[in-house]
């Protein structure tokens, strides 16, 4: 680096005077802003509202779920329940939770650029997300819809709830993601700085890369398939409706078209903030940088061929059911490829004991287990029994909820210095991170086992014989929520009163830790020059041990 | 073992020919998942406890991957996988192929509960399906608004059922009891509640209540008169009722002989050449797709002037009206193609 910023080590922490928080004041220099790091900042603050919401709905799923009976709501309002928690959980939080927060507060900064290629599209992508927010909520507080988050067609088309404002918000919703994937590719194309070849990029980096190409390529179906059904609820034209010579099968592969390479959206950022993150806590050049950085390559093209995986049980043929088996088991050796990397980047490590660090194991045991039981229900003949149960909601709150949301708070407790430029409490947080890992194990390992004793999903009662499981999947629920309270009571007390970290807490060597924490309006003060290869922890002029396995 | 790895894994009672394999198979996937994840995140730990940063700004050795070491992350995984996949999908085909010597029962899903016909004569019933040990069983199933999912876990069955479109399934039950059928796809406020049950008799018993069933049903159809959509009274006899009603009969021959439609006698399972030169085998489904889309595949020498019935015929209606056409069969039973202005008597329908 040209102008490494490093703080030595009995340097006291600085607080640079003028930094992107407070160059200009105002609400109005907020909503008006184009600065990435602020508009990052607006999406963490939205996002985690969503995430809290529906953490609220995903509460109100599982105490009903406490008994076989009915309890607290009723069934519609149940019904209910659970399409606002995939809704708001899936379109609000997952999807724009890593690129929206971390993507656009760190890819300029990784890349050594001062923004994003289009930075008032950028602004346009986060009204667009307020908008469609606001519609899809809204439609929820008229009367709510009772669809579930996948809206299968005939149910949907002929539903008496108010659905038609939640289509019509995640349709605008796909706009924003297509056009944050579309900023993200051009700001990587064009905006390296000075030696950053691609080699040289960060796996964040690259992890974002192959999400943006999924984002822009993928979206556009969900956004024309929701418009379809919006378009025959409306009308009754019969698209779906088979009544009218529709075909509700169509819809289903519509759907899972854009649905499953969604979960690669989802998950492959998560995936970029583990292998920058791992490098940093392990002091490491992260282990076959090429085949992690390729590997995300590979799950954004062999997602997109792998959707009808989704729909053995639809009738679809034999034929297809097997070759859409066999494509989906190749993404399983793109995640295990990068599995077994990230495990080898530990090994002769100088690894830092924090909570970031607990979420990196969690993340590595949950991508494991939650991306082999994918294996499993690619299997075909297993899938028969397990389609639809809770096997399968096991299965994706491992990715999703295991995965993704250890990625998502590895990345929160990795770069809030950087945004802040405040420390949180370190032990509080290693006690939420723990009881976070705990309490997701016991939510959702009894749910595998439900799944096997034959409980179908979206059950409001059920059959006294899974009694037992549902009592211990909802008493880890519990213990989940109060881990998520921790977190939010130490960092708002961070903000508010927290030590300052310094520059680089971390001594990581990614570009984006190369200037102020928080950074200045403009990134950097000179354009950095890079000279290394990524997540390179040699000091200069030291003699390096080259070591092959 | 088998007995202890279904109670560790909380999985039902085997109650079918197919359950078996899919449990095995659950063992063999299981068993290797845990190990798998457990030996990545124990590994980790050690790692974690082994290499802990022992000063600030330690240095780090380059540690890089060898061809050896690349290769085997992609190979073993993927040995695994495929083979998980090649008994997955040899025991999935097994499970799509239903043997032809069947007991063949109409299943009809609506909201929020399960109605059964049995071909060839009824009885229907509600909710309750009754059938015999040790004899295959194809259900024919389709369903009267939106999609739901015809599920049994003890027998490891499960198949969407879905509104304008015939699916089948089948399964041979193993062990006489009652199992509960589930609805599996979500399909409105009592999806929870669509609960259904399937009586395994043995062979002799089921005989015997079979015929119960159907010297009772006699003389129900006598008195019973027209009732509508519902589904008492012998199915075949109501498809003909329905027949009638709806003009079928009109262009399409009970005996034989080619008119503006061909002959319904020994229809079903005949191999007939398209318009197109494509052959099809008139199964269930050849003849609900064309009672709902009459032009899409027209038989060879015959005009497409068919109306659609889309819209007219109820789904009960419709697996009715193939029953009916079963039901026709001349003795000789050799499927031929239809010739044009070949005669042959009309013979009664016989079973």
């Amino acid at each position: 680096m040209s102008q490494p910023n490093l703080l030595t080590d009995n340097e006291k922490p600085l607080y640079p005077a003028v930094h992107y928080l407070n160059a200009d004041r105002g609400v109005w220099s907020w909503l008006t802003t184009v600065d990435h790091k602020r508009i990052g900042i607006m999406y963490l603050v939205s996002v985690l509202i969503a995430f809290l919401l529906g953490g609220i709905f995903a509460m109100a799923v599982r105490l009903e779920l406490l008994t076989p009976e009915a309890t607290v709501m009723g069934a519609n309002t149940y019904n209910r329940m659970f399409t606002l928690h995939g809704v708001v959980m899936i379109f609000l939080f997952m999807i724009p939770a890593v690129p929206g927060v971390f993507g656009n507060f760190c890819l300029p900064l990784m890349l050594g650029a001062k923004d994003v290629a289009f930075p008032r599209l950028n602004l346009l992508s986060l009204y667009l997300y307020w908008t469609g927010a606001t519609l899809a909520l809204s439609g929820m507080i008229m009367g709510g819809t009772d669809t579930g988050w996948t809206f299968y067609a005939p149910y949907s088309t002929s539903t008496p709830t108010t659905l038609f404002p939640v289509l019509l918000g995640v349709f605008i919703l796909g706009f924003s993601s297509i056009l944050t994937g579309l900023n993200f590719i051009v700001t990587v194309h064009t905006l390296r700085a000075p030696g950053m070849s691609w080699m040289r990029m960060q796996l964040f980096v690259w992890a974002i890369y192959a999400t943006s190409i999924i984002q822009v390529l993928a979206t556009p179906v969900i956004g024309l398939t929701v418009l379809l059904v919006g378009i025959e609820k409306v009308g009754g034209f019969g698209l779906f409706d088979a009544t009218k010579g529709g075909d509700p099968v169509l819809f289903q592969h519509m759907f899972w078209f854009y649905s499953h390479p969604a979960v690669y959206i989802m998950l492959l950022p998560s995936m970029g903030v583990i292998s920058d993150v791992i490098a940093a806590v392990a002091r490491k050049n992260v282990f076959g940088y090429k085949m992690v950085a390729y590997s995300s390559l590979g799950i954004a093209f062999v997602g997109f061929f792998a959707w009808g995986h989704h729909m053995f049980v639809s009738g679809q043929s034999p034929f297809d059911n097997g070759a859409f088996a066999v494509i989906s088991m190749f993404v399983g050796v793109f995640t295990a490829i990068k599995v077994f990397n990230w495990v080898a980047t530990l090994y002769r490590g100088a690894i830092a004991v924090s909570a970031a660090t607990i979420y990196v194991c969690g993340f590595l045991f949950f991508i494991v287990f939650g991306g082999m039981t994918g294996i499993a229900v690619a299997t075909v003949s297993l899938d028969v029994h397990w389609h639809d149960t809770y096997f399968v909601v096991a299965h994706f709150h491992f990715i999703m909820v295991g995965a993704v949301i250890m990625g998502f708070l590895a990345g929160l407790h990795y770069w809030f210095p950087k945004m802040f430029g405040k420390k949180y409490h370190e032990g509080w947080a290693m006690v939420a991170a723990s009881l976070i890992v705990l309490g997701f194990n016991a939510t959702f390992i009894p749910q595998f086992l439900l799944g096997n004793a034959g409980m179908p999903r979206r059950y409001y009662m059920y059959p006294e014989r899974f009694t037992t499981l549902n009592v211990a999947s909802t008493a880890g629920s519990s213990l989940l929520a109060f881990g998520f309270i921790i977190i939010l009571i130490y960092l708002i007390y961070a903000l508010m009163r927290g030590e300052l970290a310094g520059d680089n807490p971390w001594g990581s060597k990614g570009v984006e830790w190369m200037t102020t924490s928080p950074p200045d309006k403009h990134n950097f003060h000179e354009t950095p020059v890079i000279t290394q290869d990524p997540h390179s922890y040699q000091q200069p002029g030291e003699e390096v041990e080259h070591v092959v396995i | 073992m088998n007995d202890l790895m279904r109670r560790l894994l909380w999985l039902p009672v085997q109650a079918s020919t197919f359950a078996p394999a899919v449990d095995n198979l659950h063992y063999f996937v299981i068993t290797v998942t845990m190990a798998a994840s457990l030996a990545t995140g124990l590994l980790a730990f050690f790692f974690f406890f082994k290499y802990r940063e022992r000063r600030p700004n330690q240095s780090t050795p380059v540690v890089n991957p060898s061809v050896r070491f690349e290769i085997a992350v992609i190979g073993v995984p993927l040995f695994f996988f495929l083979l998980w996949f090649v008994q997955g999908f040899k025991d999935y085909v097994w499970y799509t192929t239903p043997p032809k010597n069947t007991m063949d029962v109409y299943v009809m899903g609506k909201k929020w509960m399960w109605k059964f016909a049995y071909a060839g004569g009824g009885p229907n019933a509600i909710g309750t399906l009754h059938v015999p040990e040790g004899r295959p069983v194809r259900l024919l199933m389709t369903s009267r608004d939106v999609l739901r999912s015809f599920y049994v876990p003890d027998f490891r069955i499960k198949q969407d059922v879905i509104p304008g479109r015939y699916t089948e399934t089948w399964f041979e039950a193993t062990k006489a009891g009652r199992y509960q059928i589930l609805c599996a796809e979500y399909c409105g406020t009592w999806h929870s509640q669509m609960w259904g049950e399937i009586v395994v008799m043995p062979g002799p018993d089921f005989d015997k209540w079979l015929q119960e069933q159907r010297s009772g049903l006699a003389e129900r159809v006598d008195t019973g008169g027209d009732d509508g959509g519902s589904m008492r009274g012998s199915i075949v006899e109501y498809g003909k009722k329905i027949a009638m009603a709806q003009g079928c009969v009109k262009c399409h021959s009970l005996d034989g002989e080619p008119h503006i439609g061909p002959t319904w006698l020994d229809m079903y399972m005949r191999r007939e050449t398209l318009e197109s030169g494509e052959t099809v085998v008139a199964d269930e489904a050849y003849l609900t797709d064309s009672m709902i889309d009459p032009r899409g595949k027209v038989v060879k020498g015959y005009k497409p002037v068919m109306p659609t019935y889309k819209g007219r015929l109820a789904a009960p209606e419709a697996a009715a009206l193939v029953e009916f056409i079963k039901s026709l069969r001349s003795e000789n039973l050799e499927n031929l193609p239809s010739k044009e202005a070949v005669y042959e008597p009309a013979k009664p329908a016989h079973r």
